[in-house]
């Protein structure tokens, strides 16, 4: 079993949400044109994933699971004679919850930190419909976190995973615009190409091991590092 | 916007007209919502490994987005403003969970590769995206033909992807070898000569460098789509 450390640490590096599995990419591309937006929104994206994966997580385990009623009634847990398995109105449960949250959060940071709402401000609404914060509660029901530290721990890597992952696009788009970038590459072109080579430096970490359980990856990293220095060679090339 | 223009015509528009033959095509090359509008990326990158993966994924988007479409349209008189996006992110979920439930009953082993990627059609820019900009504001028959249109954009990208990266990478098409056998030992066909699949096509950010390649030869094919920096 991995500890909550492991499954936070991992989140941000290993299994980034941006580049292991390109969730919530069109607002990572759309608002990476300058540091600061790309600050706002990223923390945004970490708050709002905190608040809703922890409340969906509650959601998953005492309404929707299979079985997840029998507090309700005995007869309705797994043994039950009526079991009741709630499971196919999860994406609309989860995305129900997601909007109102977000709804919700909007409102008491406007009346209760004018300033933060200031930094945050037009970045909220614009999470209800981001793919990582549906993403994270979808991974949540996925890999069954056995405790709701571990689902809150996960939340808080992949928010900060994503934060990251934007800051560190826009810095170097703000810098791309001083460079001299082929005419049909500009703008779109080249952010795609840079979000990928910055994926293949964050396939580095996939060789960090976790706790006491060992993956045998040593293999893909080796080849993947290979082939990445050839493809920089390619570029320097160019 | 375009619904008083609609008002003015005459209603005896023919089905195909040229303003409605435009609104399927234009999404195919020139508004193309992968690489013009950079709507829909999230979910489409990550299944793209396997042309399969990303044929149905994109039945799936093409079924969720049709009907979509169709039923903001007719509710688009119907919905307050205030609350638009919870409307439709509900109108989404529900057709999404239709087709979740009949993926699962009938793909099975497609629906469990691609996992969370089908919840994730509902928080699709592209789906989103067309609600606002085109369901809201016209009738029933052009949103479908704008529906239509998108998705099939939206589609075909996908599909170019997942074919380069599944030739290039595991040597295959929808799961059949092209280049002949590269089991260890019994080498034939290419292999047999000492070709080796590119492996690195297979991980997650080779979509991306993919896609930028694509957006790139579109480009410099048409200069009007060239932005400024």
């Amino acid at each position: 079993m991995e500890s909550t450390l492991d499954i936070f640490v991992k989140a941000i590096f290993t299994e980034n949400m941006i580049f292991a599995y390109f969730l919530g990419m069109c607002s990572y591309l759309a608002v990476s044109k300058t540091v600061r937006t790309g600050v706002g929104l990223g923390l945004a994206v970490v708050f709002v994933l905190v608040v809703t994966v922890p409340m969906n997580y509650l959601l998953e385990n005492y309404v929707l699971k299979e079985g997840a009623l029998s507090w309700l009634n005995p007869e309705y847990g797994v043994s039950g004679s009526k079991t009741i398995d709630l499971s196919f109105l999860s994406f609309i449960m989860f995305i129900a919850v997601v909007a109102s949250i977000v709804q919700l959060v909007e409102m008491l940071v406007e009346k209760f930190a004018p300033a933060l709402y200031g930094a945050l401000g037009i970045f909220l609404p614009l999470i209800a419909v981001n793919c990582s914060i549906l993403g994270g509660a979808l991974f949540m029901q996925d890999r069954q976190y056995s405790t709701i530290l571990d689902a809150t721990s996960f939340a808080l890597g992949s928010g900060i995973g994503w934060f990251i992952a934007i800051v560190s696009l826009a810095a170097i788009r703000e810098k791309i615009r001083y460079s001299n970038v082929p005419p049909a590459l500009r703008g779109l072109g080249i952010t795609f190409i840079v979000t990928g080579l910055m994926g293949i430096a964050f396939m580095s970490f996939m060789g960090v091991e976790y706790g006491k359980k060992k993956q045998e990856k040593t293999n893909t990293i080796s080849g993947g590092a290979v082939e990445t220095s050839q493809i920089i060679n390619v570029k320097q090339e160019n | 916007m375009s619904n008083t223009e609609e008002k003015v015509k005459a209603p005896s528009e023919p089905l195909f007209s040229k303003k409605n033959k435009r609104l399927i095509t234009d999404p195919l090359s020139d508004n193309n919502p992968i690489t013009i509008q950079v709507l829909g990326i999230c979910s489409a990158l990550a299944i793209t490994v396997q042309v399969e993966q990303a044929f149905w994924m994109s039945i799936s988007v093409i079924f969720v987005m049709v009907f979509g479409n169709l039923i903001v349209s007719l509710l688009r008189n119907l919905i307050p403003s205030r609350v638009r996006i919870i409307v439709q992110l509900v109108i989404v979920a529900s057709l999404v969970i239709i087709v979740n439930e009949s993926l699962q009953a009938f793909v099975p082993d497609v629906s469990e590769k691609l996992s969370v990627f089908v919840g994730l059609i509902i928080t699709n820019c592209i789906i989103m995206g067309r609600f606002e900009a085109f369901a809201m504001a016209n009738k029933a028959w052009p949103s479908i033909l704008d529906a239509v249109g998108n998705a099939i954009g939206y589609a075909w990208i996908l599909l170019l992807v997942a074919l380069v990266r599944e030739v290039l990478g595991s040597g295959k098409i929808w799961g059949a070898s092209i280049f002949g056998n590269n089991l260890p030992g019994e080498e034939s066909g290419l292999y047999a000569l000492g070709y080796v699949n590119n492996n690195m096509m297979i991980l997650p950010p080779m979509a991306l460098i993919v896609v930028g390649i694509i957006i790139w030869v579109q480009r410099s094919m048409n200069k009007e789509l060239v932005e400024e920096n």
